[in-house]
């Protein structure tokens, strides 16, 4: 008796997700973590354009830059709450294949936003900066910078084997002039001009910490580039502290707001700025066009670098602060 | 035998829901006595040792200590009225030093301002003072700071036996001290016991092993159904037969009068 | 009295830290110069500071899963108000090791009320302080710190080498706690309740007012290390701690204080951060991946709670 009345109910609740999704549609933003402010802002992104185009918007992150089992977890949420497409900034590219793939077998539209997943097509599509250009762009402001100065370089890199961090550093050494990998390479180059070369897990403590070991190793350093504005601001506190932060050049990416004002003040030389939000949005216009017509888009979109500088140098193109300001991390 | 009655108990009771452990048991110690307790398991015998050490509270039932009555909460409680004891299983700190185990819970402090305001111990007295405690039970340990589990077995039954004589002032209460030792530590703890009765500490000595009562005890109080059922005198009384009323096989009243203490 | 000599456990550890020196210095010219073992110091006093509370934790048989997170939520405390609510800086510091104060407290109540094993309360604590300091930040870094609430980070000169003021903070707190630990009462009666909880309550020692207390002391240390941490960045930083977390048992176990409680010494706890340190140091100035620094301290972890088996096996086998 008690399981015929169940059954019932039981289908009942499995198809309602679906009634429900027939009429508003959903989607789902998973994010590295939810506590930094650039995928904050990619958030606001997706959700202020899931808003205009009437779509319900899920998201979860894992708990910490690295955590793919708590992404796998959340995709699989996702899957069970019926969602049409998933947009991921995947924590660990190769590990979240296998649920993409998963996603992907239910129909479901995958779209790898900001990190790509490895190999890159297993995502659906990719809406992501251009890391190497976005290194390509701090290493030519920082050659500028150096004004023919014999370059004694320190590298305040990510996490080892990471395919961003791998870009940002080697598109760096190829803006700065030196023989340095491809774009596909996921190793760090290390010519002779860099002399120090540390992990700092994009973490400002730790930043700081790399940051003074390098400069007791060498310490003529006279170019640092660091993989984001956290690192960076731990690196200039240890060069404060060495009162080696007028002469250094500092160069470092993402153009978070207060990196921006931390360009605006001096302690920045200059950033990449990258747009967190339109990706988010480009990303939901995707997802729409996908549940609309069910056609998918396809392959790598640039989501678009730009130089921060509060000194324009002769020919490197830069945007000055104020731009920067308006636009950190994809404000309007 | 006839010292002055140290510590008395009159009519304990103490029921564990529907299990009666003590039936309202009598209990009586001498200035300066080794009494035995001696008793089938479940004779009341564990639970007439925590009534008095404080361990259990009865539920009726009067325990006097020198003519007073006394109700003891914790051991703590009993500890300061005098009465120590030594758990069967040893009751030390195994990685702090002999001196430290001695004086645990009751350190000497400095004297001045190191003592008061800084609340410095007073390592040298207490060091000092354990070692006199040791020679005065004959204990052949030298070095006050070694670990107590440094030491062998019998040796660390002689420093929780050291403890509880260097601070009993009536009884010092043994709850098997030698159930974990060998043949020649345990000879080594009973001489430890005799030394300490000379000292004119009244000791109660709980132990299954009866060759061992004989060898040691003044008297022996027997325990049965949560009462006592009798009081021998080792000299006159056989094993067999101390035995036989343990168990209940010989009614006390059954023995020769110069058997019974 | 005799002085007593370091036990072989805490030798151990300190004969690692000798080597490790002396093969960076051989290695690189740089390695063994005042100014930079200065840097090793200031670079290990937070975790250093974490590590005293929890050495008197894992003394006494516990373990605080807690404590980095707890430090950074103190740190977002003292920030917060300070630069939000303009609470004068004294008092910010004061709510801030407050909060870790009470977060010990409660730490402490579970542990002894509640009879809960350290373990667990810790890991609900650790959560529970992890998702505060997110949600009373806005997961946003405070930055514009008043210079007074850094003032500890600031230096003085001791010939050509400069020192930072809250490594000299951290030393004190060492030297004061091993005081505690080796000269008082309440020191003994804490290695007596790791050592043997029945046998320090059968001695008369209130032990859930000793586990309390230092579950309580824990806290400050934590609220202390908040202050070196907001000295030492300039910021408030919700994310702070994450490192510290582990790294302040590995420098507890490092330095040969037992799991199992009772035995070990603060000493040695400042050994086990120095080797952390002087590995992520010396490593970098002789140009080699810092992954290694992770797998040194892999193995060294491993071969001290080794040893300390092997010593209690040893110990009892007489």
């Amino acid at each position: 008796m008690q399981v015929r009345r169940t059954v019932p109910i039981v289908l009942f609740l499995l198809i309602l997700p679906t009634l429900v999704g027939a009429q508003t549609p959903t989607i789902g933003l998973i994010t590295k973590t939810e506590t930094n402010p650039y995928f904050v802002m990619m958030k606001k992104g997706a959700e202020s354009a899931a808003k205009a185009n009437g779509v319900r918007l899920l998201s979860g992150a894992g708990r910490n830059d690295g955590d793919n089992a708590g992404q796998v977890a959340v995709i699989e949420n996702m899957i069970a709450a019926g969602a049409k497409v998933i947009m991921i900034t995947p924590s660990d590219a190769k590990a979240i294949v296998p649920a993409i793939k998963r996603a992907q077998a239910k129909g479901i539209l995958v779209i790898a936003l900001d990190s790509p997943s490895d190999p890159v097509d297993a995502a659906d599509a990719l809406f992501a900066t251009d890391n190497y250009r976005a290194g390509t762009l701090i290493g030519r402001y920082a050659r500028a910078a150096l004004k023919g100065k014999p370059a004694r370089i320190a590298t305040l890199d990510l996490i080892p084997g990471h395919p961003v961090g791998a870009q940002r550093h080697n598109g760096f050494l190829k803006g700065f002039g030196l023989t340095a990998p491809d774009r596909n390479v996921n190793t760090l180059g290390k010519p002779a001009e860099v002399v120090c070369m540390a992990d700092s897990y994009g973490d400002q403590s730790r930043g700081q910490t790399a940051m003074e070991n390098c400069l007791q190793k060498n310490p003529d350093i006279n170019v640092v580039y660091t993989i984001n504005e956290p690192t960076a601001a731990g690196a200039y506190k240890a060069l404060k502290s060495r009162r080696r932060e007028k002469d250094v050049v500092l160069v470092s990416v993402d153009g978070g707001c207060q990196g921006v004002r931390d360009v605006a003040s001096g302690e920045i030389a200059a950033t990449a700025q990258q747009y967190p939000m339109k990706m988010a949005e480009m990303g939901v216009s995707a997802a729409m066009t996908f549940i609309r017509t069910g056609k998918k888009p396809r392959g790598y979109t640039d989501t678009g670098v730009a130089l921060i500088a509060a000194k324009p140098l002769a020919g490197v193109e830069s945007r000055d602060v104020k731009t920067g300001l308006d636009l950190c991390f994809g404000r309007k | 035998m006839s010292g002055a009655v140290v510590m008395q108990a009159t009519g304990l009771v103490k029921r564990y829901g529907h299990v009666t452990a003590l039936d309202g048991t009598d209990f009586e110690l001498r200035a300066g006595e080794i009494l035995a307790v001696i008793g089938d398991n479940g004779a009341g015998k564990s639970s007439l040792i925590k009534a008095l050490s404080g361990a259990l509270v009865p539920d009726e039932g009067e325990i006097l200590l020198d003519g007073r009555p006394v109700h003891f909460r914790t051991p703590i409680d009993a500890r300061r009225a005098g009465i120590e004891t030594v758990y069967q299983d040893l009751a030390v700190a195994p990685a702090m030093s002999i001196a430290e185990n001695l004086f645990l819970g009751r350190e000497l402090r400095r004297a001045g301002a190191l003592g008061h305001v800084f609340r410095m111990l007073d390592k040298p007295r207490m060091i000092a003072e354990s070692r006199m405690h040791l020679q005065a039970l004959q204990i052949g340990v030298t070095s006050m700071t070694q670990a107590v589990e440094s030491l062998s077995g019998g040796q660390r039954q002689g420093v929780a036996v050291a403890r509880s004589a260097a601070f009993a002032q009536h009884v010092v209460i043994m709850d098997e001290p030698t159930a974990a030792l060998g043949v020649k530590e345990s000879g080594m703890v009973l001489d430890l016991i005799r030394r300490v009765r000379d000292r004119g500490l009244a000791v109660v000595l709980i132990s299954h092993n009866m060759p061992h009562v004989f060898e040691l005890a003044d008297r022996i109080h027997v325990a049965r159904l949560g009462r006592r059922v009798a009081v021998l005198n080792p000299k006159h009384v056989s094993m067999s037969n101390a035995v036989a009323v343990m168990t209940g096989a010989m009614r006390s009243e059954d023995l020769s009068p110069d058997a019974r203490a | 009295m005799k002085l007593r000599l370091p036990s072989a456990a805490t030798l151990g550890p300190l004969v690692a830290l000798v080597m490790a020196c002396a093969f960076f210095g051989m290695r690189s010219d740089r390695f063994l110069t005042g100014d930079n073992l200065s840097i090793v110091l200031q670079q290990v006093m937070v975790v250093g500071v974490i590590a005293v509370g929890q050495t008197l934790i894992i003394l006494t048989a516990g373990v605080d899963l807690s404590c980095g997170m707890v430090m950074a939520l103190g740190g977002i405390v003292m920030t917060t108000l300070a630069v939000e609510h303009g609470v004068p800086v004294p008092m910010a510091i004061g709510c801030g090791i407050g909060a870790t104060t009470a977060v010990g407290l409660v730490n402490g109540l579970l542990v002894t009320r509640l009879k809960l094993p350290p373990f667990i309360v810790t890991l609900g604590t650790l959560n529970i302080a992890f998702a505060t300091t997110q949600l009373y930040s806005n997961a946003q870094t405070v930055t514009d710190v008043p210079d007074s609430m850094t003032a500890l980070g600031g230096t003085f000169q001791v010939g050509n080498t400069s020192i930072v003021y809250g490594v000299v903070v951290m030393l004190l707190l060492y030297m004061v706690a091993t005081y505690v630990l080796t000269q008082t009462a309440a020191g003994r009666h804490l290695y007596a309740v790791g050592n043997n909880l029945e046998a320090a309550r059968l001695s008369g020692i209130a032990t859930p007012r000793v586990l309390l207390g230092v579950y309580v002391v824990a806290g400050m240390c934590y609220g202390l290390a908040a202050l070196l941490s907001v000295a030492r960045t300039g910021v408030g930083d919700p994310n702070a701690g994450q490192a510290e977390n582990l790294e302040a048992i590995t420098a507890v176990v490092l330095g040969g204080t037992s799991l199992f409680g009772g035995r070990g010494a603060l000493f040695g706890t400042l050994v086990g951060a120095l080797i952390v340190g002087v590995f992520r140091n010396g490593l970098t100035l002789i140009g080699v991946s810092s992954v290694y620094q992770v797998l040194v301290t892999g193995v060294l972890v491993i071969l001290a709670v080794a040893a300390d088996q092997f010593a209690r096996r040893g110990g009892r086998a007489t």
